[in-house]
């Protein structure tokens, strides 16, 4: 157990590496920057002190290597549009999308899954195609419409709720926080709603895909056989038997709605990260984007690694004998 | 064949959402000869009928059923001619993502040792990535336009096709008959792709389906981004896009025509795709 956490963690850090190359060399095959920070009318020897003053003078790998250094430091550089650091740029932006992603998520699982179970429980039951109609149309109609009708239907038309923008927010530990208030949850709700369609459809599916074959296997007919309750059944063996895939989307799935907040931030007009890193790369704030990258890399190589681990504990199988397959 | 075609006329849905699927491809083919009017044409439009209700008889006589968007453009048209585009962008990366991904997971399944971990590993990872969040880095990497935003959808994309794939292949490559044609002097590729590759079809026509309706999907939401196509060549996401300032003083319509044109295909194509899915699945079948 203990060598297949070492070499998760070796593998984990060699992607991270791997990653960042990736991401910093691809962000600076985009445009100039420095047209954007000095006017057109700028000195020859200004546009130079600002070139060498970001070290764009550098080739390309010795920049990269600067940027390493500086980053097992924490320090993802300035950003050239807001002119403070990247860092604290971004974690000023990120309560608002944590907030919106995991409420998002939560609702997800918790609302889904049960769901999904019912409706391979009973897959010919009218409610259950009910859930799948939903669930396929959660599926495939794209974020931002669904933003768009939200929006269409509970504050203009209905006037109901706000449109959009993250309203006031309660400072706790120095972060402001939305979902305290009755007024902040109003103006969390469309956005909170349109990111979470799309968990819950996928939950749905997969609740409903590994319900239907738990329950033609012979755990099923054994536990039916030995008189235990449906519901039991249902609890003990067939969640327990489709939790791994679960446990993994929910993981990964926790990762991706952290970029789709991408869609809902800016149709929302939500301040979170999603939202910064569209703006960077309009504006073509290079620290920004590398850093917003890198650290969403960085998640999701964690997330990967949690994911993985947990495997183990719940799959006594690979908890004894290393990796399969 | 028959009896496949049979199975599948059974469920209605899945038999009118064919059908839809058909009526879309057909109305975005035509659309240069069915469209009442040209939104291209410059010429042809009229500022004075701009933000018009569905409905409105336009100032040329027309009738705009569909109202018109900001330029005075009759939305119907537009919509027709951005279903061809939506519809072009979705097949074309659909089908470039599924031969890189189906030879690169063939390629894994049928060489194995390292051959075999690196590419699937640099898969999984990738399949670990968001990938609206790659199309978005690429779109801003390499700029706006069709190549480009082709490239990122295929991206996005290919290692799904891959991964099928490679499942598929896997699992056939064990088989007898794979045995048999390798002893046989025929060439690897002979064996991968004439012998191999027609047994792993039917997953892959349904991820196919399904990837052809989220390229579509992901090729709007990136327009209506701004990241997507130029202006010159509006996609429905990008019509969406361009009436969604207009939605909140109340003229909804040039914003949810074309987002009803896109969820209609969208939904259509993962309908067949589900159905195709439940017919392949042997552990259903009993």
């Amino acid at each position: 157990m203990t060598g297949y956490i070492i070499q998760r963690l070796l593998q984990a850090a060699l992607v991270m590496l791997a990653m960042s190359a990736l991401v910093f060399v691809g962000v600076h095959a985009i445009g100039n920057p420095i047209d954007l920070l000095i006017s057109p009318d700028a000195t020859q020897d200004i546009r130079a002190a600002v070139i060498a003053h970001y070290g764009l003078d550098q080739p390309l790998w010795r920049q990269y290597l600067a940027f390493l250094g500086r980053l097992l430091s924490g320090d993802l550089g300035r950003s050239l549009v807001f002119n403070i650091p990247v860092t604290e740029l971004v974690f000023s932006r990120l309560p608002a999308t944590l907030e919106l992603a995991l409420s998002a998520v939560l609702i997800g699982a918790f609302v889904g899954v049960p769901l999904g179970i019912w409706a391979g429980y009973r897959p010919d039951s009218a409610i259950s195609r009910g859930i799948m109609a939903v669930s396929v149309l959660g599926f495939s109609v794209p974020t931002f419409w669904v933003g768009l009708i939200l929006i269409l239907t509970f504050a203009v038309n209905l006037g109901w709720l706000p449109a959009g923008s993250r309203g006031p927010t309660v400072e706790v530990f120095g972060i402001g926080w939305s979902f305290l208030t009755l007024e902040g949850l109003s103006f969390m709700l469309l956005p909170v709603l349109n990111l979470s369609l799309f968990k819950l459809a996928l939950m749905i599916r997969l609740a409903r895909a590994g319900t239907r074959e738990v329950m033609l296997s012979d755990t099923v007919k054994f536990a039916r056989a030995a008189g235990l309750s449906e519901f039991t059944i249902l609890r003990h063996h067939v969640l327990r038997l489709i939790a791994i895939p679960l446990v993994t989307v929910f993981g990964l799935e926790f990762g991706s709605t952290l970029a789709f907040a991408v869609v809902t931030e800016t149709i929302f007009s939500w301040p979170g990260v999603g939202k910064l890193i569209i703006d960077s790369i309009t504006s073509l704030d290079r620290p920004v984007m590398v850093g917003y990258l890198v650290l969403v890399a960085f998640l999701f190589v964690t997330l990967n690694l949690v994911v993985d681990l947990s495997y183990a504990l719940l799959d006594p199988r690979l908890r004894r004998g290393g990796r399969a397959a | 064949m028959r009896r496949f075609w049979h199975e599948y006329a059974e469920n209605r849905v899945a038999l009118f959402a064919l059908i839809v699927v058909v009526c879309v491809i057909a109305a975005a083919l035509l659309a240069p000869w069915i469209a009442p009017q040209d939104p291209f044409d410059l010429a042809a439009l009229d500022l004075t009928d701009a933000r018009r209700p569905p409905g409105t008889v336009g100032s040329s006589g027309m009738t705009h059923w569909l109202g018109t968007d900001a330029q005075g453009r009759d939305l119907l048209s537009a919509i027709l001619f951005g279903l061809r585009i939506s519809l072009q962008m979705g097949v074309a990366a659909g089908a470039v993502a599924l031969t890189i991904g189906v030879t690169l997971g063939l390629l894994a399944a049928h060489a194995g040792g390292w051959i075999e971990n690196a590419v699937m590993r640099v898969i999984d990872l990738q399949l670990a990535f968001p990938p609206i969040l790659l199309a978005l880095v690429l779109v801003a990497i390499l700029g706006q336009g069709k190549l480009p935003l082709i490239v990122a959808l295929v991206a996005a994309q290919y290692a799904y096709f891959a991964r099928t794939a490679y499942g598929a292949a896997a699992a056939e490559r064990q088989k007898e008959y794979v045995e048999a044609a390798r002893a046989t002097p025929l060439s690897p590729a002979r064996v991968v792709f004439g012998h191999i590759l027609p047994n792993c079809l039917p997953p892959l026509m349904v991820v196919a389906t399904v990837q052809v309706a989220n390229a579509i999907a992901l090729e709007a939401t990136l327009s209506f981004l701004g990241l997507g196509l130029p202006p010159t060549e509006p996609s429905l996401g990008m019509l969406i896009a361009n009436g969604f300032p207009y939605m909140m003083s109340g003229r909804s319509w040039i914003s949810i025509y074309p987002g009803v044109a896109l969820i209609i295909l969208i939904v259509a194509i993962n309908l067949v795709g589900d159905q195709l899915r439940d017919q392949f699945n042997p552990r259903l079948r009993r």
